[in-house]
């Protein structure tokens, strides 16, 4: 139930907690860097000094108002819409897979992928720019072929965690993915 | 395998009893519909369930015992519940039991013929029944699998929605019936109606068929015989109005039909174009209002015809200039009077018909304006024809200065290749060698230096005609885009994800309750409603679109050439 910390790609830090809530159930949730009230008390005084050159340049008072509501709007759409404050992954053996992304602004996006859609969870490498960055993702089945995937899911897309936090990951979804094999094998 | 119970939150405070439901075996989970409560007659409800079967189509059967004691457990009572296990065979048999008021109920599974004997794992998995059963599951896997699959190939959870989707007459009795099986369900307190509802589907009928009546009146008229003559049924074609207007037609025959929806998509369709009539027809009407007060429609049709004036004038001035040595560039003086004068007797003509006209612009503007009550979107298309006739004669100038610069193009090349010694064989649609007289070879070097040093004054009237033409264009397409929005956008749709989100699922989305150890694993299965972009995507009206009928490039080169150009393709037109 603890908190290790662990560094994302771009050296944040960040935090995995790993919940086990039964033999074939477990949750895992990345929680990503927190906004900087430096970057946004910058990002502010950026945009009003230049509403209030604006301002001294123009004589037109309508130019602060637009400037605070302008703040405040994009303030909420970045809350609301672009920061993601943790991402959770739970894997519920024989049920499926639960993806959870939640922003600053409480709101949550979930998506859940059944067991007999999951082929595997695999952390596959990618090639950006001069980085190669590591990143784990979901294999779809191919409904009419068994050896083909359908699609590709990424998770932790906004934490981007380093390898070390993402072979826990993988570690912990191996053990119940691999109880669906024996099972299968039982049966 | 683990076993999943799904259990309705609503059964959570029932009495004792068995529980029915449907077990899937292929995926080893349990739905469990209703709790039957004591006393009754273990024959009795064999029947039931037999009957319920016969008419939903889902194997309904007795899964097992629930027990809610408020003191402690009970040992005859356990015994008791085992030996229903014995009547009701079902393998596994399934006991559920909470005591007093506790959040942690043990949940374990009888097996008489098993071969293995260890403990499986059981997740007990509480659903909300009357929203999965309202509910409509949109996921990628349907739209995949062919029809022909078998319902155990389809996901878990699609079985899981069909099977209390289907059961909705197992819910139709309630505590208030006196039958010999009492049942608990998320209907079991009063079966829910509407007032409005019941009323407004008993008036439905006769508007229905009040609607077909004069739908069919109306269709009959129009495909009668006397408008199809050419001059009439060329016209109507090229008026966008007549098209919409044939469009909502269709519309209303969707609505107005007997036949009840069959599937969900065909409700959700009918739906749509009764809430997106309504509100065309509400804004026209609104539109209408705001033309009449204070006879803005008068003022509109007295500045018609000044505006008409203007337009007319400033392209005198355009043409006056063209004339003279616009941009600085020399013509050649003989052609550009020609030109020039053709096209202001045309402008001529042009303002003598609107001045004939203008006497009656008021009246039949008037007239028409009310037509705006059959809705915005007619409206609009009357405005966009009223464009089309107003600028009637840039088009007009647009089809001279494209013919004329086509032929140029074409007798230009034509008279290069002859001037290179070589011939277009049609036979062979290729460039082949060819030997000319000496006469023939001096008339066409003649021709050609005449056409070529013809061509900059050519070109430059056919510039300028194809801007204005394109100009009209563009505004008559942004009107019919809007058109468009209106008539696709599923209005019902978007309103329902709005207030009634669990209709429209996507899929669904668990939360981890309360655990407790050695008890089984408990989590409350919500329905995770679809996305706006996939409702508008899912459920989007078809239309009769008009979209770009070529990409830029052939538009381009159709330019160079001189082709006519019409960019916006209606479907079901004929290709040229």
């Amino acid at each position: 139930m603890e908190e290790r910390p662990y560094r994302s790609a771009s050296g944040a830090p960040i935090a995995l907690r790993c919940r086990q809530h039964s033999a074939s159930c477990r949750e895992l949730v990345v929680r990503c860097p927190r906004l900087q009230l430096r970057s946004l008390s910058a990002v502010t005084s950026a945009v009003w000094l230049a509403a209030y050159a604006l301002f001294v340049l123009s004589e037109n008072s309508m130019v602060l108002s637009a400037a605070i509501f302008i703040t405040l709007i994009g303030l909420i759409i970045y809350l609301h819409f672009v920061k993601i404050d943790q991402e959770s992954l739970l894997v519920i053996g024989s049920l499926g897979i639960q993806v959870t992304s939640s922003y600053a602004s409480g709101k949550e996006s979930t998506t859940f992928i059944e067991m007999g859609q999951v082929k595997d969870v695999v952390i596959n490498e990618a090639i950006h720019m001069q980085k190669v960055v590591y990143y784990l993702c979901i294999l779809l089945q191919d409904p009419g072929d068994p050896q083909g995937v359908s699609e590709v899911v990424p998770l932790f897309q906004s934490s981007k965690p380093r390898l070390d936090c993402l072979t826990e990951v993988y570690k912990s979804c191996q053990e119940i993915l691999e109880q669906r094999k024996t099972a299968l094998q039982s049966s | 395998m683990v076993l999943k119970v799904f259990f309705p939150s609503c059964c959570s405070s029932a009495e004792s009893g068995i529980l029915i439901g449907r077990w899937i075996s292929g995926q080893n989970s349990a739905v469990i519909l209703a709790v039957v409560h004591f006393p009754f007659i273990p024959v009795q409800v064999k029947q039931y369930l037999s009957e319920v079967q016969q008419v939903t189509k889902v194997s309904v059967s007795v899964l097992g015992s629930w027990s809610n004691s408020k003191q402690e457990k009970e040992e005859s009572l356990s015994e008791f519940l085992e030996d229903l296990g014995t009547i009701f065979s079902h393998e596994p048999w399934i006991q559920i039991s909470k005591e007093g008021n506790s959040k942690f109920w043990s949940c374990s599974t009888l097996q008489k013929h098993s071969n293995n004997p260890k403990e499986e794992e059981i997740i007990l998995v509480y659903y909300d029944q009357r929203k999965v059963m309202l509910s409509h599951l949109h996921s990628p896997l349907d739209t995949a699998t062919s029809a022909d699959h078998e319902a155990d190939d389809a996901s878990k959870l699609s079985a899981i929605f069909d099977t209390v989707a289907k059961s909705k007459i197992l819910f139709m009795t309630d505590r208030y019936d006196d039958g010999p099986i009492k049942l608990t369900h998320w209907q079991s307190d009063g079966v829910e109606a509407s007032i409005i509802v019941e009323l407004m589907k008993q008036a439905s009928v006769p508007a229905c068929m009040l609607l077909t009546f004069l739908l069919s009146l109306i269709s009959g008229i129009c495909r009668s015989r006397v408008l199809k003559f050419w001059p009439l049924s060329f016209l109507w074609s090229k008026l966008s109005t007549c098209e919409q207007l044939g469009h909502r037609l269709q519309h209303l025959q969707v609505i107005s039909s007997n036949k009840k929806a069959q599937t969900q998509t065909q409700l959700m369709r009918k739906a749509n174009i009764f809430v997106s009539l309504l509100i065309d027809v509400a804004l026209g009407i609104l539109l209408m209002s705001w033309l009449y007060r204070k006879n803005r429609i008068g003022h509109l049709a007295d500045t018609l015809i000044p505006v008409a004036d203007h337009v007319a004038e400033e392209l005198q001035d355009l043409l006056q200039w063209l004339m003279g040595a616009p941009a600085g560039l020399k013509m050649n003086r003989a052609l550009d009077q020609v030109l020039g004068r053709f096209f202001l007797y045309h402008i001529h003509l042009w303002i003598s018909y609107i001045h004939l006209m203008s006497p009656f612009i008021e009246m039949i503007l008037w007239y028409v304006g009310l037509s705006a009550c059959l809705g915005l979107t007619v409206a609009l298309c009357i405005l966009s024809d009223i464009i089309a006739l107003l600028t009637f004669h840039i088009y007009c100038f647009y089809v001279y200065g494209a013919r004329l610069y086509c032929l140029k193009i074409y007798g230009l090349s034509s008279l290069w290749r002859l001037f290179r010694g070589k011939k277009w064989n049609v036979l062979r649609q290729r460039v082949d060698s060819c030997s000319y007289d000496l006469d023939q070879l001096f008339i066409g070097t003649l021709l050609f230096t005449i056409l070529l040093f013809l061509l900059p004054t050519t070109a430059l009237y056919y510039l300028v005609f194809t801007l204005l033409r394109l100009l009209v264009v563009i505004v008559q397409g942004l009107i019919h885009l809007l058109v468009d929005l209106i008539d696709s956008l599923p209005l019902y749709s978007i309103i329902l994800r709005l207030c009634r989100s669990y209709r429209l699922a996507a899929g669904v989305k668990f939360r981890v309750l309360e655990q407790q150890d050695g008890k089984p694993l408990r989590l409350l299965m919500q329905i995770n409603p679809l996305s706006y972009g996939s409702v508008v995507q899912t459920y989007r009206l078809p239309t009769y679109s008009c979209y770009p009928k070529d990409s830029w490039t052939s538009l381009c080169k159709k330019l160079f050439l001189g082709e006519l150009i019409y960019p916006w393709k209606h479907k079901g037109e004929k290709q040229d």
